[in-house]
């Protein structure tokens, strides 16, 4: 499983990294379907190498911690966390 | 969040012995039932494919001897309980939280970056000093997780506070 894609209301780039087993995870996701955007994500346990290690490496340069879940808006704005009320103001349009 | 191979009356399971060993030593599960039994599925998931139940909201290495901190009730709930009310996942969560008074928030992250992870772990592995303080006729041994303290030759198969295994043991003193 790599990167699958939501349809939806179309904001520019909109890229969720998160774990298939976390429950943040699965509540940010959740609330970017609500939000009925259009957004990319990745369940990184699910990637095998050497996809996993360059997409780690992609969470650390937006999110030195690495941790999930890390939403990056955009290329420029990085919401690490189901931060729920900075999310939906980052999103709404 | 449904995975292949884990019926729901092993989620229930697991879950009943998560609750069980939590109220035993003091602690509680979320009372949110159906975010909290995700969470038994994302770490028996874990269990499975790693071999040992790591946290489910952080990427374990695959590696256990990496993961040691993160082996669930990992080495950031007890402190993470006292300031946020809740563990990294809130599969535990404080008394307030538990019963309605409060509402689980996302905790920050506190396990260190990978590459201070390897450093604390070079550190980890030097024995304690033998030299300093009083000569003792039993090593002490720390439960990393909870602070359990005994004095025996090796610490004990599991911690009889916080049900985690030997290997997040610690020697002490």
């Amino acid at each position: 499983m790599g990167i699958e894609h939501v349809n939806g209301r179309k904001i520019g780039k909109v890229m969720l990294y998160a774990l298939s087993t976390c429950g943040w995870c699965n509540k940010t996701k959740e609330l970017l379907r609500e939000l009925g955007i259009e957004f990319d994500y990745v369940y990184v346990d699910l990637l095998g190498d050497p996809e996993r290690e360059e997409t780690i490496s992609a969470v650390e340069r937006f999110n030195p911690k690495g941790s999930f879940p890390t939403l990056v808006i955009g290329d420029r704005k990085t919401i690490v966390g189901f931060q729920e009320k900075e999310i939906r103001e980052a999103l709404k349009g | 969040m449904n995975f292949v191979g884990i019926a729901e009356e092993e989620v229930e399971e697991v879950y009943q012995r998560l609750e069980t060993e939590a109220k035993k030593g003091g602690y509680n599960l979320n009372p949110d039932t159906e975010f909290t039994k995700n969470l038994v599925r994302g770490y028996m998931k874990n269990e499975q494919r790693y071999g040992y139940p790591s946290c489910p909201c952080r990427l374990a290495s695959g590696k256990k001897e990496e993961d040691l901190d993160i082996i669930c009730p990992c080495d950031y709930r007890d402190p993470d309980l006292a300031q946020f009310g809740a563990c990294y996942c809130a599969l535990y969560v404080s008394a307030a939280i538990k019963s309605g008074q409060q509402k689980a928030v996302p905790v920050p992250e506190r396990r260190p970056p990978r590459t201070e992870r390897s450093k604390n772990r070079a550190l980890r592995t030097v024995p304690a000093a033998a030299a300093s303080g009083p000569v003792l006729a039993y090593p002490v041994w720390r439960c990393r997780v909870c602070g359990y303290l005994c004095a025996r030759d090796s610490p004990p198969e599991s911690c009889p506070v916080c049900y985690a295994k030997k290997d997040r043991f610690e020697r002490f003193m």
